[in-house]
């Protein structure tokens, strides 16, 4: 509510809840966006790198010499070389307690611990000069034993990776609530399930890239990056460059897709940026395909072995699960590569009212690609154990499992309160999202239609999954663990002569529409028209220090900043015009760029008249008078440490049991993000979502060999959701705002990633049951249902 | 001591020559060469369907084609496809409906959606999925894709029906 009284919603030429389209999208139709490989810079070289064809091993010799005298090559640089640049870190964090790692370099010394780890540069006039030198590096490996199976990771007879380490086990969580064991020991039913979530990872259509100009003369380093925190890069190019923070700049202009790939640190990147400072000159480095497979992080490879205790009515009284995943030879830095796990503790089961629970989560060290936080991070898992558990519960007591999931989430009006793991809920709504979902679909019409085809031999399914998503993180996320990753951020706005606003905000823009809501928020805050308001991000020497994009937390954060910025913007230039005209500020208002009196609505002067006369003409001012036409506020979250959300997903689907091949039909979402600022963008991100986390249930799997070789590298090979396998998705809103901010906005990038693929394996699942077959082991390939059925 | 070849072709409308390694892809030297940087490249290896541009009327992969097979070829890309205005009703539709978000499938999408356009003027949601299959997109899950194809196709047959109506009309009033 605003100081009137009033909502925002209520303001005259509200922009908000508005499907206006972003206003910064049209140039990227017209293929004149700036990716980083679009930036020209003079006497640019370009970087390859050598990376290992082994998953373990030492490295006995490296020899440089023919390739330093190929053409066009500028410097060859092993690790050695460049450790003397950039110094190496390790990827844990405090309140992730006996969270170990390595150090890790950004090129490898002597060791190299994935297929895929950089282990030397080579800097030429063209990537293609770069790449024939690479082939003639001369390179003697000493294979070691590779950890590649999580399962055996940890067994006494498998080496550590890292001996300092003593073993394989980066982290291991274990959380008891309530009498389990009593829950299980009285349950009217127990189901089981173990279920395996597949390796993979974001193909972000543009592949990481970034570009480092270090100008010797002027001590700076500019940095062009793919990438979602700018202030996060900046503050660890300072840390381990040994630059002052005021020598380093960096900008992210368009990015061609990130997801969370592009908020980690890379070796590769913080080599380009090294090799420019040892080499003077501006290097940049844009990731093949290949390697972005094998270097990108991945996520997900998790093995959940879990079991539900409900009662003769479906109560849920108890969830015990154990959780095992392999990330890779590194925790990654500065996030770590523990908080996956961590999620699925927190989350599963998270919109039920059981109050048992047992989780124990153990992360382990591997020689594969390195895992971290990717869309969704842990929900995806911690919806399939929950909602698979719950539709083998259902079968099991004969409950429909729309009926079933009505009558164990937590009620819309028994908040706030904690869910079982001790996550704060503020306001959720899953019985109104549920009830809303059912209609949308028109369930028990879609249930005839399967009975009748059922009798045909056609088999459909439907699937259900409830969710809840963390959006708006506090510190609490990453901060209390000391990472220098802000969880606070800042919008400046200026009111320029003519009368329009620029807005720098700190929250950056992927594509999701950073720049379209903040301009929808400033517009109204402010009362200029939408299209006089200019938004600037990505440039730490631009906006105010923030966090970026990452965690669903543009909207909730820099948008609430964005409001509060606006706010002050407007109470300053109406006071300055009330000076002026001698009326009361209060009396006054801005509306579509004028000053106009706030009862009446009539106009009193234009901001580009009040523009004119305090920028040019200041001499006219009453005494005293020094309007401050821009101004800065920044918000970060103080009362919750996430604001959840909560929605559910249904899917519509078709099982060929003769090949395996499953068609979808239709999907369907509603989710709560509190106030929807702009319903076009909102139901896009849900959209998007949905699509990723069918490409993790159905298609995308980062396959290894026994030897860790990655086996897929390639589009062709590794298997992404595209236009003639997907279907229409409908996608509706239940809106309980936040308290926590004026505008009550709560994040919505996650949600549709977190639900759909529970939603679309329980669907499956609903197909297959007549056939007493079932799936739990993602992503559900044709040979996995035929081998379900027994045919092969 | 790279094989480069002198070649000659149509770009955006405009004659061009360069001077290209036998080994670049015409990906590579629109971007390089010509500053062209709406050809977007994704995977190189064909798949990705990110740097669709035309040559000689049809839609291909820039990253399959070597550069020197353009020589005496018509090349349109992104840029000449806005320049012309052939697609505008496509782009605002995009932009409208949303059908984009990071951009980088966009120009693509695009070149491949006006093919569909030109060869099938009410294409079915599912022959619109078909025909974008090869176009590799992230971030939207498609359907605003969809919705924006069909959208531009609607107002294309109704302005067509216009443009019939008008036809048909005027030489009636011209006997009058």
């Amino acid at each position: 509510m605003s100081e009137s009284g009033l909502s925002f919603l209520d303001r005259p030429n509200s922009y908000i809840g508005r499907s206006v389209p972003r206003p910064n999208a049209r140039r990227l139709v017209e293929g004149r966006g700036t990716y980083v490989d679009d930036v020209a810079v003079q006497r640019l070289t370009h970087v390859a790198f050598l990376r290992s064809p082994l998953a373990h091993a030492r490295i006995a010799s490296l020899d440089t010499a023919a390739a330093r005298a190929m053409p066009g090559v500028v410097a060859v640089v092993t690790g050695a070389e460049l450790a003397r640049v950039c110094t190496p870190w390790v990827g844990v964090l405090g309140h992730f307690k006996g969270l170990r790692s390595a150090p890790q370099h950004a090129l490898a010394v002597d060791r190299v611990t994935w297929v895929g780890e950089p282990l030397c540069a080579v800097v030429a006039a063209s990537r293609a000069e770069a790449e024939d030198a690479l082939a003639v590096i001369a390179v003697e490996y000493e294979a070691l034993p590779a950890v590649v199976d999580m399962e055996t990771a940890l067994d006494p007879a498998t080496p550590p990776i890292h001996p300092d380490l003593g073993d394989n086990l980066a982290f291991e969580r274990v959380l008891e609530v309530g009498d389990v064991d009593g829950a299980f020991r009285d349950a009217a039913a127990v189901v089981e399930e173990t279920f395996r979530f597949g390796r993979h990872t974001g193909v972000c259509l543009e592949p990481r890239a970034i570009l480092a100009d270090w100008q010797a003369a002027d001590g700076t380093l500019t940095v062009h990056h793919s990438f979602q925190a700018p202030h996060m890069m900046q503050d660890i190019l300072c840390k381990h460059l040994s630059l002052p923070e005021g020598a380093v700049r960096v900008i992210c202009r368009d990015v061609g897709g990130s997801f969370g790939i592009k908020v980690h640190i890379y070796p590769d990147e913080m080599a380009t940026c090294a090799l420019s400072l040892m080499l003077r000159r501006p290097v940049k480095f844009v990731a093949d395909r290949l390697e972005s497979f094998t270097s990108d992080i991945h996520c997900r490879d998790h093995r959940v072995t879990a079991r539900m205790a409900l009662s003769a009515e479906g109560d849920i009284l108890a969830i015990d699960m154990d959780d095992l995943t392999g990330i890779g030879p590194y925790s990654v830095y500065p996030r770590t590569s523990a908080v996956e796990a961590n999620q699925v503790v927190n989350l599963t089961g998270g919109p039920y009212r059981h109050q048992a629970y047992r989780a124990r989560a153990r992360v382990v060290l591997q020689n594969k690609a390195p895992t971290c936080q990717y869309r969704a991070v842990g929900h995806p898992i911690a919806t399939m154990v929950a909602e698979g558990l719950l539709d083998l519960g259902a079968a099991r007591l004969g409950l429909d499992p729309a009926a079933i999931r009505q009558r164990n989430v937590i009620p819309d009006d028994a908040y706030p309160c904690a869910g079982v793991s001790g996550i704060r809920f503020e306001q959720l709504s899953h019985q109104r999202a549920l009830g809303t979902l059912l209609e949308m679909m028109d369930y028990g019409a879609l249930r005839a239609e399967q009975a009748a085809l059922r009798a045909r031999g056609i088999h459909r399914g439907i699937g259900l999954a409830t969710f809840v998503e963390i959006t708006n993180p506090s510190a609490a996320f990453y901060g209390v663990g000391g990472a220098r990753i802000s969880s606070q951020d800042g919008c400046t706005l200026r009111l320029d002569p003519q009368g329009g606003v620029v807005a720098a905000v700190s929250i950056t823009e992927q594509g999701q529409g950073t720049e379209g809501i903040i301009a929808q928020v400033v517009a109204t805050a402010t009362g200029v028209p939408l299209e006089q308001v200019r938004v600037v991000t990505g440039d730490t020497q631009a906006t105010p220090y923030g966090g970026g994009t990452w965690a669903s937390r543009g909207a909730g954060i820099g948008g609430e900043a964005a409001w509060q910025a606006g706010k002050a913007l407007r109470a300053n230039v109406t006071a300055a015009a009330g000076a002026i005209l001698q009326a009361s500020a209060d009396a006054l208002d801005i509306r579509e760029g004028r000053i106009v009196d706030a009862a009446t609505g009539a106009e009193r002067m234009t901001l580009a008249e009040l523009g004119r006369i305090v920028y040019f003409r200041p001499d006219t001012l009453p005494p005293g008078l020094q309007p401050e036409f821009m101004v800065t506020r920044h918000y970060v979250p103080k009362d919750y440490p996430f604001a959840f959300t909560n929605g559910v997903q249904a899917s519509y689907l078709e099982v060929d049991v003769e090949t395996g091949f499953v068609r979808l039909l239709k999907h369907w979402c509603v989710e709560d993000c509190g106030t929807v600022l702009n319903p076009l963008l909102v139901d896009e991100q849900i959209r998007g979502g949905i699509v990723q986390g069918i490409g993790g249930a159905l298609f995308e799997h980062c396959l290894y060999d026994a030897e860790g070789q990655l086996l897929n590298g390639s589009m062709a090979d590794y298997l992404v959701p595209m236009a003639g396998e997907m279907p229409d998705i409908a996608v509706a809103h239940v809106v309980s705002a936040t308290a926590s901010s004026e505008i009550g906005a709560k994040g919505a990038g996650e949600a549709g990633t977190a639900g759909a693929p529970a939603a679309v394996v329980n669907a499956i699942n609903d197909a297959l049951r007549p056939l007493n077959a079932r799936v739990s082991r993602q992503p559900v390939t044709p040979e996995v249902i035929l081998e379900a059925l027994g045919t092969i | 001591m790279e094989n480069e070849q002198r070649i000659g072709f149509t770009l955006n409308g405009e004659r061009v020559r360069a001077r290209v390694a036998a080994r670049q892809h015409l990906g590579d030297l629109l971007r390089l060469e010509f500053g062209l940087t709406g050809v977007h490249l994704g995977c190189e290896h064909g798949v990705c369907g990110a740097c669709t541009i035309r040559v000689d009327g049809r839609a291909v992969r820039a990253c399959l084609m070597l550069a020197v097979q353009a020589d005496g070829a018509a090349v349109e890309t992104i840029e000449g496809l806005t320049e012309s205005g052939e697609i505008a009703d496509l782009q605002d539709a995009f932009h409208r409906r949303n059908a984009l978000q990071c951009g980088y499938c966009t120009p693509g999408m695009l070149v491949t959606a006006a093919e569909l356009l030109a060869e099938t003027p009410r294409p079915s949601r599912e022959a619109i999925r078909e025909a974008v299959g090869g176009n590799y997109c992230r971030c939207t899950g498609y359907h605003a894709i969809v919705d924006a194809i069909a959208a531009t196709a609607e107002t294309r047959i109704a302005a067509t029906a216009e443009a019939r109506v008008a036809a048909s009309v005027e030489p009636a009033e011209a006997g009058r």
